[in-house]
């Protein structure tokens, strides 16, 4: 199918998040949409599915404007679109999950529950997938779903499919596997569109490659014709360097130590030093223990082999309290689900980690939380209509600024930061990186978990890279994207 | 500028709302209620409304507690009924009247934690382990009365003024209430513990994350309930003069709906308790309302039924 989007325009109140956005895929063409978090890929990718409509632009399908205005409009025009968390029910079969929504009915009006069988065994097959329709989705793997995913929106004869980072959660040989897919697809006619944050796969399998930013059109081109480089210069609009400030840390003595740390089934044998005033990078891919480890220091999920020392000593962490008495805090991955009360106002979310020490007695001092909360919104310029407002009033860098002063109003001497920047947009991230600055300034010890290479290079002094659950090495100097990505892949780049 | 103000203004409106929604509803129930019988608005009357609104009152109280938290709390009936009858009981063994209150809240206490332990520390839907702890104590209630009711419980003291009492006129009970719903505020809203109880059911595990005791909040807010359900108790066992075996059938419900009518969302989180005050007062009301208009018993259900349903629908409209 060959889809043309023109002029699309979307603003979430008076926060313009697509501006002039163009977006030209071609018949039998699997094309790149690449921008940094926050540029607007998502949001055009849900203009495009219809899940919320945009406020002017137009559609054009095959060379004729086409009204989406909900989910199944883009069904009916042959889009479908595969988020980045599938949506699979695992109870149900895997023939269930490929006709929700569109089961083949007998005469009598019940369920053809044969016919429904035959042809998703058939359009497995024809994915290479061989699994029998009946068992539960559940059963399958990651890499299996995705491709049932896929099989979903050939039902519905899909002939544009979006993909959202579908590889993020995939092994190498499940990616090499989805890859033949979508080019023997492709070879059928069907079109995609692919994102994803991983530049190697989109050399690997797309034909034209377009690049957003800050929520504006920049440029379209063949794969062929860039580098890695380039695209990376085009997302980010100007050189990585300004990114991030210069580096003035003074590392001091080592304040956090692990031995042999593990947890069963997350990660093992992780051994490294903290000092305080430094930054450690945690690079790695996704799924090799990373958040797992951070969450294992702070005792979210304790670690049950190994040991931590704090200042030399052993010490055992085995819940958040225990890790807060110990001076760490932990500025969780996922802000929405596990780091803000969201319907709850700026002034409680930043107290919630020390309401104790805002009261005596256990009785909360009026006006004493109030004040708390002003200064560290001062301090870190949290941008919020009022101390108040409910969390989810706020931008994801103020959400992220709200999660942190609740932490820096502790005052920890270990800062855990988990993907501190995810979702934040170009602006706040300077800011963030800023204040990481200032606390190692100060002496802090900062652990930073990312899974953005410049963001790792840019603010570490040490690097300490993960595969499969298990330190696979620790850069001191000279930090470059191919060493950490070979130490990543396990692969030399060379 | 202008859609600004405009979102500002409809974000104080529906906060408004969700504050006094429910207050503006009693309000137009009382006039209607005044307008059509000329009892409604009589001294004796509202006292008689606020003596009948105590017990299920004090229920609710608890009963937000344990749905600000997310959860909820069905065995509120059986552990009065099973305070009710050991009061008694204990009362006709001639122990003092004071430990005799005592020991009852004690155990509704205790039977609260059960329901508390096996929700924070075994993870179980609050549903299931409430329900399955309401027959569980309104069994253990039948074998420990044989299913007879305990009558004669004497006429003197404290006991008897809980249920029956009153000073210048204003019921014992009343009182009891308004008192624990003082303190049930104060703990909510001036203290670490009821930061948490918000904290807990707006976001359990960020509330972990913050270091929090979110098993132990969990867990208290249930013997919190056992106890209001207790003291309920107590004061229907003097009012009675006795106690029933088959006592607060079905209270589970009326407590839960006057926290629902006072706008505590179901889901945690989100609600305060004067809102249940105002809840259950719509329900007490209501139900003199239409007993001083004859209306039968039977219709006064479906009239209930449907105030809840369109109370509920005009807070999503919002």
């Amino acid at each position: 199918m060959k889809l043309e989007m023109r002029g699309i325009q979307k603003s979430f109140g008076p926060v313009v998040v697509l501006k002039d956005m163009r977006l030209e895929v071609d018949e039998a063409e699997i094309h790149a949409l690449v921008g940094e978090n926050g540029a607007g890929k998502s949001t055009l990718m849900k203009i495009l599915g219809g899940v919320i409509p945009r406020d002017s632009g137009e559609i054009l399908v095959d060379g004729r404007p086409v009204e989406i205005m909900k989910v199944r409009d883009a069904e009916r025009c042959g889009i479908a679109i595969i988020h980045q968390e599938l949506s699979i029910l695992p109870d149900m079969s895997v023939a269930d999950n490929i006709f929700l929504g569109s089961m083949p009915r007998t005469r009598f009006g019940l369920v053809d529950e044969v016919e429904m069988r035959r042809i998703a065994a058939e359009t497995l097959a024809r994915l290479g997938l061989e699994v029998d329709p009946r068992v539960k989705a559940g059963s399958l793997g990651i890499g299996q779903l995705q491709l049932v995913e896929i099989a979903k929106a050939l039902i519905k004869k899909a002939r544009l499919i979006v993909m959202d980072e579908p590889t993020s959660a995939l092994s190498d040989r499940e990616i090499e596997r989805l890859f033949e897919v979508m080019r023997s697809l492709k070879v059928a006619g069907v079109s995609f569109v692919y994102i994803s944050h991983r530049l190697e796969e989109l050399f690997a399998v797309c034909d034209n490659l377009s690049v957003i930013r800050d929520g504006e059109y920049i440029a379209t081109a063949p794969v062929a014709e860039l580098s890695f480089g380039r695209v990376v210069a085009m997302m980010v609009g100007r050189e990585i360097g300004d990114r991030f400030p210069p580096k003035t840390n003074k590392p001091g003595t080592v304040v956090l130590e692990t031995r042999g740390l593990g947890r069963a089934k997350a990660f093992r044998e992780v051994s490294f030093s903290l000092r305080g005033g430094e930054v450690l990078g945690v690079a790695g891919l996704m799924g090799a223990g990373r958040t797992e480890l951070v969450r294992a220091l702070f005792g979210a999920e304790p670690a049950d082999e190994g040991q931590i020392l704090i200042d030399g000593s052993p010490t055992k962490i085995d819940s958040p309290r225990e890790a807060m008495r110990k001076g760490l805090a932990l500025v969780t991955e996922d802000r929405k689900l596990e780091g803000l009360f969201l319907g709850f106002g700026v002034d409680f979310n930043i107290g919630a980690a020390n309401f104790p020490a805002l009261g005596s007695a256990g009785i909360v001092v009026p006006g004493r939380l109030t004040s708390y909360a002003e200064r560290l919104v001062e301090t870190l310029h949290v941008k919020t209509p009022a101390i108040s407002a409910p969390a989810s009033s706020l931008s994801g860098g103020n959400q992220q600024k709200v999660v942190l002063a609740k932490w820096l109003g502790r005052e920890p001497r270990i800062l855990v930061l988990d993907e501190p920047t995810r979702g934040v947009d170009v602006g706040a991230k300077r800011e963030i990186y800023e204040i990481i600055d200032r606390l190692a300034a100060r002496g802090v010890a900062v652990l930073m978990v990312s899974s953005e290479l410049p963001e790792i290079i840019g603010m570490s002094d040490r690097v300490l890279v993960m595969r499969s659950g298990k330190a696979a090495g620790l850069l001191e100097s000279d930090i470059t994207q191919e060493k950490i990505m070979s130490l990543a892949t396990g692969v030399s780049s060379s | 500028m202008k859609a600004h103000f405009g979102a500002f203004a409809s974000r104080f409106a529906s906060r408004f709302a969700s504050r006094f929604g429910s207050l503006a509803g009693l309000v137009i129930l009382g006039a209607l209620l005044a307008v059509l019988s000329p009892d409604f608005l009589t001294l004796s009357n509202l006292m008689n409304v606020l003596n009948q609104v105590s017990l299920n009152g004090l229920v609710a109280v608890g009963m937000t507690f344990v749905i600000l938290t997310g959860g909820i709390d069905l065995s509120v009936g059986s552990i009065l009924a099973f305070s009710g009858v050991l009061l008694a009981a204990l009362l006709k063994r001639g122990t003092p009247g004071f430990l005799a209150i005592l020991a009852a809240l004690a155990l509704g206490t205790f039977f609260g934690l059960a329901n508390g332990a096996a929700v924070a520390r075994f993870k179980l839907q609050p549903f299931i382990v409430t329900m399955a702890f309401m027959t569980i104590f309104r069994g253990a209630t039948f074998v420990f009365t044989q299913g007879r009711p305990i009558t004669g419980l004497g006429d003197v003291g404290l006991f008897a003024s809980l249920g029956r009492g009153d000073i210048v006129g204003i019921p014992w009970s009343g009182i009891l209430l308004l008192a624990s719903l003082g303190a049930a505020v104060f703990v909510l809203s001036r203290t670490v513990y009821g930061k948490s109880v918000y904290a807990v059911g707006g976001n359990a595990e960020a509330a972990r994350l913050s270091g929090l005791a979110v098993r132990t909040t969990q867990a208290s807010v249930y013997a919190i309930s056992g106890f209001f359900a207790a003291l309920a108790g107590v004061v229907l066992a003097s009012r009675l003069d006795s106690a029933q075996p088959l006592a607060g059938q079905g209270y589970e419900l009326d407590a839960i709906a006057a926290v629902v009518l006072g706008g505590t969302s179901l889901s945690g989180g989100r609600g305060f308790m004067i809102g249940t005050l105002v809840g259950a007062l719509i329900i007490g009301v209501l139900n003199n309302g239409l007993n001083l208009l004859e209306v039968s018993s039977f219709y006064q259900q479906i009239v209930k039924g449907s105030v809840i349903l369109l109370a509920v629908l005009a807070d999503r409209m919002k």
